[in-house]
């Protein structure tokens, strides 16, 4: 009788436990904090915006947001690197290539319902130069003036031709605001795209809505797919693997676990889309710091770390090799990872004939997955060659920033580059690299204000005059992994733009 | 000392609580020191981590005066206390928001999953806690402490990992994880927050389980108990009409520990289930150097344990009617 009795009680303890699970099964699913539906897709991202203000805070995650979608630009760039027209129709560049004549749409409405005109060009331009904190600000100082010629024609002048000004003007800077719509940018931002921000919740989602003043007869997409984009945030990789495997999202925006990829290759509700990023993963060298400052110990040093076999360990064998700062689709690329194929025995020898039998050198990275694996390689790499590495990760922004960025206190570093053009960083003797190449800054000046052919042969020659000097070992680039539920349709391969470019999506009705 | 032992030993209840509400401020004052002193030699420039790579020293040092990082420490302090003393949490430098609604916002998520976490606590320790203590000599009771010392052993993180695979990935019964307000859906926060409460609440339920058994076994060698008994009352029925109460004064001592840890334990659930209280409010502030908010956090957070215990002695007095007359 005891027995039967406890038996019981156990039972309905379980059963206790069990309600509320068995209750919740009718409402699974559902983790939006906007209705679901054939309208709304739900896009998963791993670094979450701090606010919405691009203009005074740096990082990838408020133009991955906002770029394209709620702010648009004059020129756009699309996934092979080709630049093509945005709010701008057309534009008409002068002999000297100092004056660019941009023929503006009419029908482009900001979300307050203020037209886009070319008072908007000028406003914004001059507000780059003006108000802007964050470092790429100095792209605009090229400008020299811009003129309202027409409603809908602005023109730019520059001080001097600059190739990279137009390339620079598909990043943020080439954002248009509304004079009247910049008062809270870091809350409430207001642009000409096909959405606006309806509401955020932090540590979890920013929803985006159509922008109802947004129609472009006329345009391959005159009104956007999905009415409702749910940008959902999750700081941890497997938590953002899981939502989509259990239906809280439809993509992910970029796979930060390549391990995961096969579970999803493997099942036939998802498709994989995997491309390249501007993102070089480099292995900096101190120039500026004995024994980093002889070219014998940088050549060494990149000789001796086997990059195949690095990324295979390190990423899943997922990325490019490409043995410079130029990610494949910049113009300019060469594919220079042939240049110090892996080859222990004659880094040994630049070693010796430097003067050093052994070394000990610092490796301090950012405590990124990609930065820790690559640097558990290299370390393994470096001791065959009589180097031994002491591992240091490092918080990443802050510690990361102060330590390496800032101060230059390390021998060696491991950090990913995703900024496009980033190659011109090495013009910059001050910059973290410690690299002071005279040949190199005159190339890039020379470039920058070249005719179009020459600036890419410039370019080239940059690139190469970087590799020839080990200014430092680029291990791979970043691969750019989408996974999207099969109904979902137009996601780019490649990510060139610094958005995530959501004017594209459509929905496929299954079949 | 606590409330009810100064009542007991002659001091008036008011008093005594008097007295513990002294300590309380006085902990919370040395506590907000402390955190703030913490952050001051926490490593990182908020501005540098603003403005990202290349930007310009000039530039970080400007940044540094608009964020108010260049006055003295001292006047920072007095700053932000004299602020909080206002019920003015500050703006945040990075957010560019009112550190207070967001605060109070984050903290009603942390509290529903600390609440729900600590009623599965409870609904899985009592009954098998009675149970296995009843049933000490049985191999049934055998078995329920076992399982409950295997359930100590198990962190939070891991069981919460376990379940998502289960019911979320495998069965796809409950979501894998985000919040919804109760506000705008009842149903589904209900079912986002099933899986994160039972995998806080299921570790600590194991240990309380083990508290709950020792407590009932005690109980159970009283007098009063054998007398009750002896009357011809079942095991527990005697159990729960004479027992009980004197079994819970030391739970309740236990579960005022335990909802520190739960309020701990919350801020890694958080993360794993990207729920957003005031644990992801925290480590997305420690990233980005935010300190004005990370101080915030931390306060409440502190504030919060020491208001648990100070409830946990009163809720004795109130338990315990020998320590209740005055």
């Amino acid at each position: 009788m005891a027995a039967r009795r406890s038996a019981l009680s156990a039972l309905a303890s379980a059963a206790v436990l069990a309600a509320p699970l068995a209750l919740a099964g009718c409402t699974a699913g559902s983790t939006a904090i906007v209705a679901g539906g054939p309208s709304t897709l739900a896009v998963g991202f791993t670094a979450e915006p701090q606010n919405f203000d691009f203009t005074t805070t740096d990082g990838a995650a408020i133009p991955q947001a906002l770029l394209y979608n709620v702010y648009e630009t004059l020129v756009k760039i699309d996934s092979d690197g080709e630049i093509t027209g945005g709010l701008a129709e057309s534009w008409d560049v002068s002999d000297d290539r100092t004056v660019y004549d941009f023929h503006l749409r009419d029908d482009a409405t900001f979300s307050n319902g203020e037209p886009f005109t070319a008072s908007d060009v000028e406003f914004s331009v001059e507000r780059v130069k003006q108000d802007w904190t964050i470092s790429l600000q100095s792209g605009m100082d090229v400008v020299d003036r811009v003129e309202v010629v027409g409603e809908y024609h602005a023109r730019v002048v520059l001080s001097r031709p600059s190739n990279s000004w137009l390339r620079a003007m598909t990043t943020r800077i080439g954002a248009m605001f509304d004079p009247s719509g910049v008062a809270d940018l870091a809350n409430d931002p207001v642009g000409t795209g096909p959405y606006d921000v309806e509401s955020r919740r932090r540590g979890d989602a920013v929803v985006l809505t159509r922008n109802p003043e947004y129609s472009r007869p006329g345009s391959p997409r005159p009104e956007p797919d999905y009415r409702t984009v749910v940008l959902k945030y999750y700081a941890d990789a497997t938590a953002l693997n899981n939502a989509l495997l259990s239906g809280g999202i439809d993509v992910i925006s970029g796979v930060t676990a390549p391990d995961s990829v096969p579970q999803f290759e493997a099942d036939n509700r998802f498709r994989v889309l995997q491309g390249t990023t501007n993102g070089e993963v480099v292995l900096a060298y101190n120039n500026r710091r004995a024994p980093l400052d002889d070219v014998r110990v940088r050549k060494a040093l990149t000789y001796a770390v086997d990059r195949k076999a690095l990324l295979e360990a390190a990423w899943g064998g997922r990325g490019e090799l490409i043995g410079s700062m130029v990610p494949p689709t910049d113009p300019w690329f060469e594919d220079l990872s042939g240049e110090y194929p892996y080859d222990p025995d004659r880094a040994r020898r630049l070693l010796r004939e430097a003067g050093h039998e052994s070394l000990r050198l610092n490796l301090r990275i950012a405590n990124l997955p990609y930065a820790v694996s690559s640097a558990q390689v290299v370390a393994a790499h470096l001791k065959k060659v009589g180097v031994t590495v002491d591992i240091e990760p490092l918080d990443f922004p802050a510690v990361w920033l102060q330590q390496v960025f800032t101060d230059g206190d390390y021998d060696m570093s491991i950090v990913q580059h995703v900024e496009p053009q980033d190659i011109t960083t090495f013009g910059d003797p001050e910059f973290y690299w410690g690299y002071d190449s005279e040949r190199v800054q005159r190339l890039l000046t020379e470039a920058d204000t070249a005719p179009p052919r020459e600036y890419i042969a410039d370019m080239r020659r940059v690139a190469r005059t970087l590799s020839d000097d080990a200014a430092a070992n680029w291990l791979f680039l970043f691969p750019n992994i989408v996974v999207a539920k099969n109904e979902v349709r137009g996601l780019q391969a490649n990510q060139v733009s610094e958005s995530f470019d959501l004017t594209g999506l459509r929905r496929q009705e299954p079949s | 000392m606590t409330v009810g032992e100064r009542v007991a030993a002659g001091a008036s209840p008011a008093v005594a609580i008097a007295r513990r509400l002294v300590i309380f401020v006085v902990s919370v004052g040395v506590a907000s020191v402390v955190v703030f002193a913490f952050m001051a030699v926490l490593p990182g420039d908020p501005a540098q981590v603003a403005l990202g790579v290349n930007a310009t020293p000039e530039l970080v040092e400007q940044t540094r005066q608009e964020f108010g990082l260049d006055r003295p420490l001292v006047t920072q302090y007095l700053d932000w206390m004299g602020g909080l003393l206002t019920g003015d949490f500050g703006t945040s430098y990075v957010t560019k928001e009112a550190i207070g609604p967001q605060l109070l916002d984050r903290l009603g998520v942390t509290l529903w999953l600390v609440g729900a976490g600590m009623l599965v606590a409870l609904l899985l320790a009592v009954p098998t806690g009675i149970v296995a203590a009843v049933r000490h000599r049985k191999p049934s009771g055998v078995i329920v402490s076992a399982a409950s010392q295997v359930g100590v052993a198990v962190p939070a993180f891991l069981a919460a990992i376990i379940l998502v695979q289960v019911f979320a990935v495998q069965l796809g019964w409950l979501p894998s994880g985000g919040w919804t307000p109760p506000a705008y859906d009842v149903g589904a926060w209900l079912s986002g927050l099933i899986l994160p409460a039972v995998s806080l609440g299921l570790v600590q339920g194991a240990v309380l389980t083990r508290y709950v058994r020792s407590a009932v076994l005690d109980v159970q060698r009283e007098d009063f108990l054998r007398t009750a008994r002896a009357k011809g009352l079942r095991p527990y029925p005697a159990l729960l009409r004479h027992g009980l109460r004197n079994a819970a004064v030391p739970v309740v001592t236990v579960l005022g520990l335990q909802l520190a840890t739960l309020l701990v334990g919350a801020v890694v659930i958080e993360r794993v289930f990207v729920l957003p209280g005031l644990g992801s409010m925290l480590l997305d502030a420690v990233a980005a150097r935010d300190l004005l908010t990370v101080q915030s956090v931390v306060l409440v957070l502190v504030v919060g344990v020491l208001l648990v215990n100070f409830l946990v002695d009163v809720l004795y007095a109130v338990l315990d009617p020998r320590l209740r007359r005055s």
